[in-house]
Protein backbone atom coordinates (compact mmCIF):
# COMPACT_ATOMS: atom_id res chain seq x y z
CA UNK A 1 0.00 0.00 0.00
CA UNK A 2 2.94 2.49 0.88
CA UNK A 3 6.35 1.69 -0.49
CA UNK A 4 9.03 4.01 -0.09
CA UNK A 5 12.33 3.29 -2.47
CA UNK A 6 15.71 4.47 -0.99
CA UNK A 7 14.19 7.61 0.52
CA UNK A 8 17.02 10.57 0.94
CA UNK A 9 15.98 14.06 2.44
CA UNK A 10 18.52 16.60 3.06
CA UNK A 11 17.90 20.52 4.38
CA UNK A 12 20.41 22.92 3.25
CA UNK A 13 20.06 25.20 7.09
CA UNK A 14 23.02 27.54 7.01
CA UNK A 15 24.73 26.78 3.98
CA UNK A 16 25.43 23.04 6.29
CA UNK A 17 23.78 20.13 4.81
CA UNK A 18 21.29 17.86 7.61
CA UNK A 19 20.55 14.86 6.50
CA UNK A 20 17.02 13.74 7.80
CA UNK A 21 16.34 10.55 5.93
CA UNK A 22 19.28 8.27 4.90
CA UNK A 23 18.26 5.81 2.49
CA UNK A 24 14.93 4.65 4.27
CA UNK A 25 13.35 1.90 2.41
CA UNK A 26 9.79 1.65 3.57
CA UNK A 27 7.16 -1.11 2.71
CA UNK A 28 3.76 -0.75 4.15
CA UNK A 29 0.94 -3.95 3.26
CA UNK A 30 -2.70 -3.35 2.89
CA UNK A 31 -4.95 -3.39 5.81
CA UNK A 32 -2.06 -3.37 8.65
CA UNK A 33 -0.95 -0.78 10.93
CA UNK A 34 2.77 0.28 10.78
CA UNK A 35 4.84 1.91 13.45
CA UNK A 36 7.96 3.83 13.46
CA UNK A 37 9.72 4.59 16.07
CA UNK A 38 13.18 6.29 17.30
CA UNK A 39 14.78 9.31 18.90
CA UNK A 40 13.73 12.74 18.63
CA UNK A 41 15.50 14.36 15.18
CA UNK A 42 15.58 10.70 14.05
CA UNK A 43 13.55 11.98 10.75
CA UNK A 44 10.29 10.25 11.71
CA UNK A 45 8.34 13.01 10.87
CA UNK A 46 10.49 13.96 8.07
CA UNK A 47 9.96 10.14 6.34
CA UNK A 48 6.02 10.66 7.01
CA UNK A 49 6.07 14.05 5.23
CA UNK A 50 7.60 12.60 2.49
CA UNK A 51 4.63 9.84 1.58
CA UNK A 52 2.42 12.30 0.72
CA UNK A 53 5.10 15.06 -0.27
CA UNK A 54 4.19 17.29 2.59
CA UNK A 55 7.76 17.56 2.18
CA UNK A 56 9.64 16.48 -1.37
CA UNK A 57 12.16 13.60 -1.33
CA UNK A 58 15.87 15.08 -2.31
CA UNK A 59 16.14 11.36 -4.10
CA UNK A 60 13.84 8.29 -4.12
CA UNK A 61 10.68 6.89 -4.71
CA UNK A 62 7.59 7.24 -2.98
CA UNK A 63 4.42 4.95 -4.45
CA UNK A 64 1.02 4.84 -2.08
CA UNK A 65 -1.78 2.95 -3.71
CA UNK A 66 0.15 2.14 -6.72
CA UNK A 67 0.42 5.68 -7.87
CA UNK A 68 3.65 7.28 -8.09
CA UNK A 69 3.69 10.08 -5.72
CA UNK A 70 6.84 11.79 -6.53
CA UNK A 71 5.96 12.31 -10.22
CA UNK A 72 2.39 13.56 -10.09
CA UNK A 73 1.78 17.21 -11.30
CA UNK A 74 0.55 19.85 -8.40
CA UNK A 75 -3.24 18.94 -9.44
CA UNK A 76 -2.77 15.60 -9.08
CA UNK A 77 -0.69 15.12 -6.38
CA UNK A 78 -3.48 17.29 -4.47
CA UNK A 79 -6.40 14.68 -5.92
CA UNK A 80 -3.99 11.89 -4.73
CA UNK A 81 -3.56 13.32 -0.79
CA UNK A 82 -7.32 13.59 -0.92
CA UNK A 83 -6.86 9.84 -0.93
CA UNK A 84 -4.22 9.82 2.36
CA UNK A 85 -5.44 10.71 5.50
CA UNK A 86 -3.30 12.43 8.27
CA UNK A 87 -3.81 12.99 11.54
CA UNK A 88 -1.23 15.67 13.60
CA UNK A 89 0.08 15.89 17.09
CA UNK A 90 -1.35 19.33 17.79
CA UNK A 91 -4.72 18.26 15.69
CA UNK A 92 -4.15 21.24 13.52
CA UNK A 93 -8.35 22.03 13.39
CA UNK A 94 -10.12 25.04 12.03
CA UNK A 95 -10.35 27.36 15.04
CA UNK A 96 -12.72 29.12 12.95
CA UNK A 97 -15.03 26.34 12.16
CA UNK A 98 -17.11 24.43 14.13
CA UNK A 99 -16.52 20.03 14.70
CA UNK A 100 -18.86 19.92 11.64
CA UNK A 101 -17.63 22.38 10.06
CA UNK A 102 -14.06 21.06 10.29
CA UNK A 103 -15.03 17.74 9.45
CA UNK A 104 -16.65 18.84 5.87
CA UNK A 105 -13.46 20.55 4.82
CA UNK A 106 -11.58 17.76 3.00
CA UNK A 107 -15.41 16.93 1.79
CA UNK A 108 -15.41 20.63 -0.15
CA UNK A 109 -12.25 20.11 -1.46
CA UNK A 110 -13.79 16.92 -3.30
CA UNK A 111 -16.23 18.92 -4.50
CA UNK A 112 -18.99 16.83 -2.48
CA UNK A 113 -22.59 18.52 -2.94
CA UNK A 114 -23.83 20.07 0.67
CA UNK A 115 -26.29 18.07 1.02
CA UNK A 116 -24.29 14.60 0.97
CA UNK A 117 -21.61 16.54 3.05
CA UNK A 118 -24.29 16.55 5.85
CA UNK A 119 -24.95 13.07 6.28
CA UNK A 120 -21.17 12.38 5.89
CA UNK A 121 -20.57 14.47 8.67
CA UNK A 122 -23.22 13.02 10.77
CA UNK A 123 -21.79 9.59 9.93
CA UNK A 124 -18.46 10.21 10.99
CA UNK A 125 -19.20 11.61 13.97
CA UNK A 126 -20.27 8.50 15.10
CA UNK A 127 -17.63 6.58 14.15
CA UNK A 128 -15.78 8.26 15.92
CA UNK A 129 -17.94 8.79 19.10
CA UNK A 130 -18.81 12.37 19.01
CA UNK A 131 -22.53 12.84 17.69
CA UNK A 132 -23.21 15.32 20.16
CA UNK A 133 -20.96 17.80 19.64
CA UNK A 134 -21.28 18.82 15.57
CA UNK A 135 -21.41 22.21 16.45
CA UNK A 136 -18.71 23.07 18.80
CA UNK A 137 -15.78 24.80 18.28
CA UNK A 138 -12.41 23.08 18.54
CA UNK A 139 -11.70 25.41 21.47
CA UNK A 140 -14.89 23.98 23.52
CA UNK A 141 -13.03 20.29 23.24
CA UNK A 142 -10.77 18.18 25.14
CA UNK A 143 -7.68 16.81 23.62
CA UNK A 144 -9.09 13.94 23.33
CA UNK A 145 -12.14 15.05 21.46
CA UNK A 146 -10.37 17.02 19.60
CA UNK A 147 -8.02 14.06 17.78
CA UNK A 148 -11.21 12.39 17.47
CA UNK A 149 -12.27 15.39 15.17
CA UNK A 150 -9.07 15.20 13.49
CA UNK A 151 -9.62 11.30 13.19
CA UNK A 152 -12.92 12.34 11.44
CA UNK A 153 -12.05 14.41 9.20
CA UNK A 154 -8.73 12.74 8.21
CA UNK A 155 -11.51 9.96 7.37
CA UNK A 156 -13.93 11.97 5.17
CA UNK A 157 -12.57 11.57 2.06
CA UNK A 158 -12.53 7.70 2.25
CA UNK A 159 -8.64 7.35 2.02
CA UNK A 160 -7.09 4.29 1.78
CA UNK A 161 -4.18 5.12 4.45
CA UNK A 162 -3.96 6.98 7.21
CA UNK A 163 -0.92 8.41 8.42
CA UNK A 164 -0.51 9.83 11.85
CA UNK A 165 2.40 11.65 13.33
CA UNK A 166 2.63 11.57 17.05
CA UNK A 167 -1.16 11.33 17.44
CA UNK A 168 -1.09 10.82 21.30
CA UNK A 169 1.64 12.23 22.03
CA UNK A 170 -0.39 15.67 23.61
CA UNK A 171 -3.01 13.27 25.79
CA UNK A 172 -2.81 12.19 28.87
CA UNK A 173 -2.83 8.45 29.24
CA UNK A 174 -6.16 7.16 29.36
CA UNK A 175 -7.13 9.12 26.20
CA UNK A 176 -4.34 7.79 24.29
CA UNK A 177 -5.26 4.46 25.18
CA UNK A 178 -9.25 5.40 23.83
CA UNK A 179 -7.42 7.28 20.98
CA UNK A 180 -5.29 4.15 20.03
CA UNK A 181 -8.10 1.43 20.33
CA UNK A 182 -10.16 3.66 17.71
CA UNK A 183 -7.35 3.66 15.82
CA UNK A 184 -7.55 -0.17 16.28
CA UNK A 185 -10.97 -0.30 15.52
CA UNK A 186 -11.17 1.44 12.64
CA UNK A 187 -7.93 -0.66 10.94
CA UNK A 188 -10.18 -3.94 11.77
CA UNK A 189 -13.40 -2.83 11.14
CA UNK A 190 -12.14 -0.16 7.75
CA UNK A 191 -9.48 -2.05 6.16
CA UNK A 192 -7.36 1.52 6.84
CA UNK A 193 -4.39 0.86 5.99
CA UNK A 194 -2.44 2.97 9.30
CA UNK A 195 1.11 4.66 9.17
CA UNK A 196 1.84 5.85 12.55
CA UNK A 197 4.84 7.34 13.62
CA UNK A 198 5.54 7.52 17.78
CA UNK A 199 8.31 7.63 20.26
CA UNK A 200 6.44 5.21 22.67
CA UNK A 201 7.10 1.56 22.59
CA UNK A 202 3.59 1.42 24.57
CA UNK A 203 1.93 1.92 20.92
CA UNK A 204 3.80 -0.31 18.99
CA UNK A 205 2.98 -3.38 21.48
CA UNK A 206 -0.42 -1.92 21.34
CA UNK A 207 -1.51 -1.79 18.19
CA UNK A 208 1.18 -2.40 15.35
CA UNK A 209 1.24 -5.34 12.87
CA UNK A 210 4.76 -3.79 11.41
CA UNK A 211 7.02 -1.97 13.05
CA UNK A 212 10.63 0.13 12.42
CA UNK A 213 12.99 1.34 14.64
CA UNK A 214 14.76 4.38 13.01
CA UNK A 215 18.09 6.20 14.16
CA UNK A 216 19.52 9.35 12.27
CA UNK A 217 17.38 8.89 9.00
CA UNK A 218 17.70 4.67 8.55
CA UNK A 219 16.01 2.18 9.51
CA UNK A 220 17.84 -0.07 12.03
CA UNK A 221 15.46 -2.47 12.18
CA UNK A 222 11.91 -3.11 10.36
CA UNK A 223 9.61 -6.19 9.36
CA UNK A 224 6.55 -7.72 11.46
CA UNK A 225 6.47 -7.18 15.06
CA UNK A 226 6.41 -11.13 16.28
CA UNK A 227 9.28 -11.48 13.53
CA UNK A 228 11.19 -9.18 14.85
CA UNK A 229 10.70 -10.50 18.49
CA UNK A 230 12.21 -13.83 17.22
CA UNK A 231 14.82 -12.61 15.32
CA UNK A 232 18.18 -12.67 17.24
CA UNK A 233 19.52 -9.49 18.87
CA UNK A 234 16.54 -7.23 17.97
CA UNK A 235 16.33 -3.83 19.74
CA UNK A 236 12.11 -3.91 19.46
CA UNK A 237 12.69 -7.00 21.11
CA UNK A 238 14.61 -5.70 23.84
CA UNK A 239 12.81 -2.62 24.25
CA UNK A 240 9.30 -4.55 24.51
CA UNK A 241 10.70 -6.93 26.61
CA UNK A 242 13.70 -5.51 28.51
CA UNK A 243 14.94 -9.16 30.37
CA UNK A 244 18.12 -8.92 31.85
CA UNK A 245 20.92 -9.76 30.55
CA UNK A 246 22.68 -13.39 31.87
CA UNK A 247 25.80 -15.21 32.41
CA UNK A 248 24.05 -18.51 33.08
CA UNK A 249 25.81 -21.47 31.10
CA UNK A 250 23.22 -22.92 28.92
CA UNK A 251 20.73 -20.47 29.23
CA UNK A 252 18.49 -19.75 26.59
CA UNK A 253 15.59 -17.03 25.47
CA UNK A 254 12.43 -18.80 24.31
CA UNK A 255 9.29 -16.73 22.99
CA UNK A 256 6.17 -17.56 23.03
CA UNK A 257 4.81 -16.01 19.61
CA UNK A 258 1.14 -16.98 20.91
CA UNK A 259 -0.46 -18.06 24.55
CA UNK A 260 0.16 -22.04 25.40
CA UNK A 261 -2.73 -23.94 27.56
CA UNK A 262 0.21 -26.65 27.57
CA UNK A 263 2.50 -26.86 30.43
CA UNK A 264 4.96 -27.22 28.36
CA UNK A 265 7.77 -26.88 30.77
CA UNK A 266 7.27 -29.85 33.18
CA UNK A 267 6.59 -31.66 29.91
CA UNK A 268 10.01 -30.71 28.93
CA UNK A 269 11.33 -32.00 32.26
CA UNK A 270 9.19 -35.19 32.40
CA UNK A 271 10.24 -36.26 28.55
CA UNK A 272 13.30 -35.04 28.47
CA UNK A 273 14.45 -35.37 31.83
CA UNK A 274 16.65 -31.94 31.90
CA UNK A 275 16.41 -29.59 34.52
CA UNK A 276 14.88 -26.50 33.76
CA UNK A 277 15.47 -23.30 35.33
CA UNK A 278 13.28 -20.32 34.94
CA UNK A 279 15.74 -16.79 35.42
CA UNK A 280 13.32 -14.30 33.61
CA UNK A 281 10.01 -14.18 31.74
CA UNK A 282 7.67 -11.21 30.74
CA UNK A 283 4.15 -11.29 28.86
CA UNK A 284 3.02 -8.95 27.20
CA UNK A 285 -0.10 -7.94 24.21
CA UNK A 286 2.21 -7.74 21.67
CA UNK A 287 -0.15 -7.29 18.05
CA UNK A 288 -3.46 -8.55 19.36
CA UNK A 289 -1.41 -11.68 20.89
CA UNK A 290 -0.22 -12.76 23.96
CA UNK A 291 3.77 -13.16 23.26
CA UNK A 292 5.69 -14.15 26.52
CA UNK A 293 9.85 -14.52 26.57
CA UNK A 294 11.60 -16.07 28.83
CA UNK A 295 15.29 -16.90 30.07
CA UNK A 296 15.47 -20.41 30.70
CA UNK A 297 18.39 -22.30 31.70
CA UNK A 298 18.33 -25.98 30.38
CA UNK A 299 20.49 -28.53 31.78
CA UNK A 300 20.87 -32.13 30.79
CA UNK A 301 22.32 -34.86 28.53
CA UNK A 302 19.36 -34.84 26.21
CA UNK A 303 19.45 -30.60 26.19
CA UNK A 304 19.38 -30.74 22.09
CA UNK A 305 16.43 -32.83 22.13
CA UNK A 306 14.65 -30.37 24.52
CA UNK A 307 15.28 -27.76 22.06
CA UNK A 308 14.23 -28.81 19.19
CA UNK A 309 10.76 -30.00 21.03
CA UNK A 310 10.26 -26.09 21.76
CA UNK A 311 11.28 -25.40 18.61
CA UNK A 312 8.43 -27.98 17.36
CA UNK A 313 6.11 -26.70 19.46
CA UNK A 314 6.36 -23.15 17.55
CA UNK A 315 8.83 -21.31 20.21
CA UNK A 316 11.38 -19.42 19.39
CA UNK A 317 14.50 -20.49 20.75
CA UNK A 318 18.02 -19.14 20.85
CA UNK A 319 21.05 -19.15 22.57
CA UNK A 320 21.02 -16.51 24.83
CA UNK A 321 23.81 -14.79 26.30
CA UNK A 322 25.84 -14.19 22.85
CA UNK B 1 -16.87 75.96 34.75
CA UNK B 2 -20.84 75.38 35.08
CA UNK B 3 -21.11 78.95 33.31
CA UNK B 4 -19.04 77.95 30.44
CA UNK B 5 -20.86 74.52 30.23
CA UNK B 6 -24.12 76.34 29.90
CA UNK B 7 -22.85 78.76 27.62
CA UNK B 8 -21.80 76.13 25.58
CA UNK B 9 -25.46 74.52 25.59
CA UNK B 10 -26.73 78.21 24.38
CA UNK B 11 -24.53 77.92 21.15
CA UNK B 12 -25.53 74.46 20.01
CA UNK B 13 -28.48 75.31 18.06
CA UNK B 14 -26.67 77.45 16.19
CA UNK B 15 -24.02 75.58 15.47
CA UNK B 16 -25.86 72.28 14.77
CA UNK B 17 -26.22 72.66 11.09
CA UNK B 18 -22.61 73.26 10.55
CA UNK B 19 -21.34 70.33 12.70
CA UNK B 20 -24.17 67.62 11.09
CA UNK B 21 -22.97 68.20 7.50
CA UNK B 22 -18.76 68.14 9.28
CA UNK B 23 -19.64 65.02 10.62
CA UNK B 24 -21.41 64.07 7.27
CA UNK B 25 -18.61 64.82 5.39
CA UNK B 26 -16.11 63.00 7.54
CA UNK B 27 -17.97 59.92 8.00
CA UNK B 28 -18.10 60.02 4.16
CA UNK B 29 -14.89 60.61 3.48
CA UNK B 30 -13.83 57.92 6.06
CA UNK B 31 -16.23 55.31 5.23
CA UNK B 32 -15.13 55.50 1.01
CA UNK B 33 -11.04 55.75 2.32
CA UNK B 34 -12.34 52.07 4.41
CA UNK B 35 -13.69 50.29 1.76
CA UNK B 36 -10.62 51.33 -0.69
CA UNK B 37 -7.87 50.16 2.23
CA UNK B 38 -9.72 47.01 1.88
CA UNK B 39 -10.19 46.93 -1.21
CA UNK B 40 -6.01 46.89 -1.99
CA UNK B 41 -5.16 46.58 1.30
CA UNK B 42 -6.55 43.18 1.94
CA UNK B 43 -4.56 41.28 -1.05
CA UNK B 44 -1.66 43.18 -0.50
CA UNK B 45 -1.24 42.21 3.05
CA UNK B 46 -1.93 38.92 2.09
CA UNK B 47 0.16 38.84 -0.92
CA UNK B 48 3.13 40.34 1.91
CA UNK B 49 2.97 36.75 3.54
CA UNK B 50 2.25 34.47 0.58
CA UNK B 51 5.07 35.32 -1.59
CA UNK B 52 7.59 35.16 1.04
CA UNK B 53 10.34 32.40 0.61
CA UNK B 54 8.61 29.34 1.89
CA UNK B 55 5.46 30.97 1.24
CA UNK B 56 2.16 29.74 -0.47
CA UNK B 57 3.32 31.45 -3.60
CA UNK B 58 6.89 32.34 -3.21
CA UNK B 59 7.80 35.48 -5.69
CA UNK B 60 11.25 36.37 -4.43
CA UNK B 61 11.42 39.17 -6.43
CA UNK B 62 7.39 40.76 -6.14
CA UNK B 63 7.85 40.49 -1.87
CA UNK B 64 10.82 42.74 -1.50
CA UNK B 65 8.97 45.45 -3.72
CA UNK B 66 5.68 45.44 -2.14
CA UNK B 67 7.42 45.52 0.99
CA UNK B 68 9.05 48.84 -0.65
CA UNK B 69 5.98 50.25 -1.33
CA UNK B 70 4.11 49.86 1.68
CA UNK B 71 6.90 51.16 3.69
CA UNK B 72 7.21 54.17 1.17
CA UNK B 73 3.12 54.87 1.98
CA UNK B 74 3.78 53.99 6.02
CA UNK B 75 7.14 56.53 6.18
CA UNK B 76 5.30 59.49 4.57
CA UNK B 77 3.52 61.68 7.02
CA UNK B 78 0.01 62.10 5.95
CA UNK B 79 0.03 65.81 5.71
CA UNK B 80 3.04 65.96 2.96
CA UNK B 81 1.78 62.57 1.02
CA UNK B 82 -1.88 65.14 0.78
CA UNK B 83 0.16 67.39 -0.81
CA UNK B 84 2.89 65.18 -2.90
CA UNK B 85 -0.53 63.50 -4.33
CA UNK B 86 -2.10 66.23 -5.26
CA UNK B 87 -1.97 65.88 -9.15
CA UNK B 88 -3.15 62.11 -8.85
CA UNK B 89 -6.12 63.35 -7.12
CA UNK B 90 -7.51 65.94 -9.58
CA UNK B 91 -6.87 63.50 -12.25
CA UNK B 92 -9.19 61.14 -10.15
CA UNK B 93 -12.12 63.68 -8.98
CA UNK B 94 -11.51 66.57 -11.15
CA UNK B 95 -10.67 69.09 -8.25
CA UNK B 96 -8.13 69.09 -5.04
CA UNK B 97 -10.89 70.49 -2.42
CA UNK B 98 -13.84 68.83 -0.86
CA UNK B 99 -14.52 65.07 0.54
CA UNK B 100 -14.37 63.58 -2.81
CA UNK B 101 -11.30 64.66 -3.70
CA UNK B 102 -10.07 63.80 -0.46
CA UNK B 103 -10.54 60.26 -0.31
CA UNK B 104 -7.70 60.04 -2.71
CA UNK B 105 -5.05 60.88 -0.44
CA UNK B 106 -6.97 58.87 2.76
CA UNK B 107 -6.82 55.48 0.52
CA UNK B 108 -3.42 55.85 -0.18
CA UNK B 109 -2.21 56.98 3.67
CA UNK B 110 -4.42 53.93 4.36
CA UNK B 111 -3.81 51.27 2.25
CA UNK B 112 -0.24 50.21 3.15
CA UNK B 113 -1.01 50.80 6.66
CA UNK B 114 -4.26 48.31 6.73
CA UNK B 115 -1.68 46.15 4.89
CA UNK B 116 1.05 45.61 7.54
CA UNK B 117 -2.11 45.01 10.27
CA UNK B 118 -3.10 42.33 7.52
CA UNK B 119 0.03 41.14 7.19
CA UNK B 120 0.58 40.28 10.86
CA UNK B 121 -2.41 38.84 11.52
CA UNK B 122 -2.68 36.25 8.57
CA UNK B 123 1.15 35.70 9.62
CA UNK B 124 -0.25 34.56 13.47
CA UNK B 125 -2.94 31.60 11.62
CA UNK B 126 -0.90 28.57 12.93
CA UNK B 127 1.55 26.59 10.56
CA UNK B 128 -0.09 23.35 11.12
CA UNK B 129 -3.68 24.47 10.14
CA UNK B 130 -1.72 25.04 6.87
CA UNK B 131 0.03 22.46 6.42
CA UNK B 132 -2.94 20.26 7.07
CA UNK B 133 -5.25 22.10 4.72
CA UNK B 134 -2.33 20.75 2.21
CA UNK B 135 -2.19 17.26 3.12
CA UNK B 136 -5.94 17.36 2.57
CA UNK B 137 -5.15 18.39 -0.95
CA UNK B 138 -6.82 21.89 -1.01
CA UNK B 139 -6.01 24.49 -3.46
CA UNK B 140 -4.42 27.64 -3.06
CA UNK B 141 -7.03 30.25 -3.43
CA UNK B 142 -9.17 27.68 -1.00
CA UNK B 143 -6.13 27.86 1.81
CA UNK B 144 -6.48 32.01 1.56
CA UNK B 145 -10.27 31.60 1.01
CA UNK B 146 -10.86 28.72 3.44
CA UNK B 147 -7.92 28.96 5.89
CA UNK B 148 -5.75 32.06 6.33
CA UNK B 149 -8.77 34.58 6.04
CA UNK B 150 -11.19 32.91 8.09
CA UNK B 151 -8.11 32.11 10.97
CA UNK B 152 -7.28 35.36 11.01
CA UNK B 153 -10.96 36.87 10.97
CA UNK B 154 -10.69 38.21 14.69
CA UNK B 155 -7.28 40.29 13.79
CA UNK B 156 -8.45 41.42 10.74
CA UNK B 157 -11.11 43.06 12.13
CA UNK B 158 -9.32 44.55 14.89
CA UNK B 159 -6.40 45.90 12.01
CA UNK B 160 -9.86 47.36 10.13
CA UNK B 161 -10.80 49.77 13.52
CA UNK B 162 -7.37 50.61 14.17
CA UNK B 163 -7.72 51.57 10.58
CA UNK B 164 -10.66 53.25 10.50
CA UNK B 165 -9.85 55.37 13.80
CA UNK B 166 -6.89 56.11 12.06
CA UNK B 167 -8.58 57.40 9.31
CA UNK B 168 -10.91 59.50 11.52
CA UNK B 169 -7.63 61.69 12.21
CA UNK B 170 -5.97 61.71 8.96
CA UNK B 171 -9.18 62.85 7.65
CA UNK B 172 -9.06 65.82 10.31
CA UNK B 173 -5.78 66.83 8.98
CA UNK B 174 -7.58 66.65 5.46
CA UNK B 175 -9.86 69.15 6.52
CA UNK B 176 -7.31 71.43 7.34
CA UNK B 177 -6.18 71.85 3.46
CA UNK B 178 -9.92 71.93 2.37
CA UNK B 179 -10.47 68.80 2.54
CA UNK B 180 -14.33 69.35 4.55
CA UNK B 181 -15.24 67.37 7.34
CA UNK B 182 -15.32 68.17 10.97
CA UNK B 183 -11.46 68.83 11.12
CA UNK B 184 -12.42 71.58 8.30
CA UNK B 185 -15.43 72.87 10.69
CA UNK B 186 -12.86 73.05 13.41
CA UNK B 187 -9.80 75.23 11.56
CA UNK B 188 -12.33 77.37 9.94
CA UNK B 189 -14.76 78.41 12.71
CA UNK B 190 -13.16 77.56 15.56
CA UNK B 191 -9.08 78.27 14.93
CA UNK B 192 -9.48 80.91 12.24
CA UNK B 193 -12.70 82.94 15.08
CA UNK B 194 -11.42 81.69 17.88
CA UNK B 195 -14.86 80.26 18.51
CA UNK B 196 -13.70 77.48 21.16
CA UNK B 197 -17.51 76.20 21.34
CA UNK B 198 -16.67 74.78 18.06
CA UNK B 199 -13.36 73.50 19.06
CA UNK B 200 -15.24 71.43 21.69
CA UNK B 201 -17.58 70.59 19.20
CA UNK B 202 -15.99 69.16 16.81
CA UNK B 203 -13.40 67.35 19.82
CA UNK B 204 -16.65 65.39 21.38
CA UNK B 205 -18.06 64.39 17.94
CA UNK B 206 -14.57 63.10 16.94
CA UNK B 207 -14.19 61.35 19.99
CA UNK B 208 -17.67 59.87 20.05
CA UNK B 209 -16.96 58.22 16.32
CA UNK B 210 -13.63 57.09 17.20
CA UNK B 211 -15.34 55.56 20.45
CA UNK B 212 -18.41 53.94 18.59
CA UNK B 213 -16.27 52.61 16.13
CA UNK B 214 -14.20 51.03 18.87
CA UNK B 215 -16.98 49.42 20.68
CA UNK B 216 -18.61 48.05 17.60
CA UNK B 217 -15.52 46.90 16.36
CA UNK B 218 -15.12 44.73 19.99
CA UNK B 219 -18.27 43.27 19.35
CA UNK B 220 -17.74 41.44 16.44
CA UNK B 221 -14.42 40.73 17.24
CA UNK B 222 -15.57 38.53 20.12
CA UNK B 223 -18.57 37.60 18.00
CA UNK B 224 -16.21 36.09 15.37
CA UNK B 225 -13.45 34.84 17.44
CA UNK B 226 -13.75 31.10 18.41
CA UNK B 227 -10.65 30.82 20.01
N1 LIG C 1 12.38 22.15 7.62
C1 LIG C 1 13.56 21.73 8.12
N2 LIG C 1 14.68 22.44 7.90
C2 LIG C 1 15.86 22.02 8.38
N3 LIG C 1 16.04 20.90 9.10
C3 LIG C 1 14.97 20.15 9.36
C4 LIG C 1 13.66 20.53 8.89
N4 LIG C 1 12.78 19.59 9.31
C5 LIG C 1 13.51 18.68 10.00
N5 LIG C 1 14.81 19.00 10.04
C6 LIG C 1 15.89 18.23 10.69
O1 LIG C 1 15.80 16.90 10.26
C7 LIG C 1 16.02 16.00 11.32
C8 LIG C 1 14.83 15.07 11.48
O2 LIG C 1 13.70 15.82 11.91
P1 LIG C 1 12.28 15.16 12.16
O3 LIG C 1 11.34 16.25 12.50
O4 LIG C 1 11.94 14.29 11.02
O5 LIG C 1 12.56 14.27 13.44
P2 LIG C 1 11.54 13.41 14.31
O6 LIG C 1 12.07 12.03 14.35
O7 LIG C 1 10.17 13.61 13.83
O8 LIG C 1 11.72 14.06 15.74
P3 LIG C 1 10.62 14.35 16.88
O9 LIG C 1 10.39 13.04 17.57
O10 LIG C 1 11.29 15.34 17.76
O11 LIG C 1 9.40 14.89 16.22
C9 LIG C 1 16.29 16.86 12.54
O12 LIG C 1 17.68 16.94 12.69
C10 LIG C 1 15.72 18.19 12.18
O13 LIG C 1 16.46 19.23 12.81
MG1 LIG D 1 8.38 14.55 14.65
Amino acid sequence: MIEAVDLHKVYPVNKRRVVALDGVDLSVEQGEVYGVVGQSGAGKSTLLRCVNLLERPTSGRVVVDGRDMTALGAADLRRARRRIGMVHQHFALLSSRTVAGNIAFPLENAGVPRRRRGARVAELLDLVGLGDKAKAYPAQLSGGQKQRVGIARALASDPAVLLSDEATSALDPDTTESILELLRDLNRELGLTILLITHEMDVIKRICDSAAIMESGTFLESGKVLDLIATPGSRLASSLFPLPPTDAPDSVAVTYPRAYDEPLMSELTRRFGVDVNILAGAVEQVAGTSVGRLNVQIQGERRDGALRFLTDKGLLVQEAGR
Amino acid sequence: MIDALTEFADRLPGMQETLYYGTLDTLYMVLWATVFSVLFGLPLGVLLVTTERGGLTPAPWLKPVLGAVVNIGRSLPFIVLMVAVLSLTRLLTGTTLGPTAAIVPLSIGAVPFFARLVETAVREVDRGVVEAAHAMGTRKSAIVGKVLLPEALPGLVAALVMTVVTLVSYSAMAGAIGGGGLGDVAIREGYQRFDDHYLWATVILLVVIVQAAQTIGDLVIRRVSHR
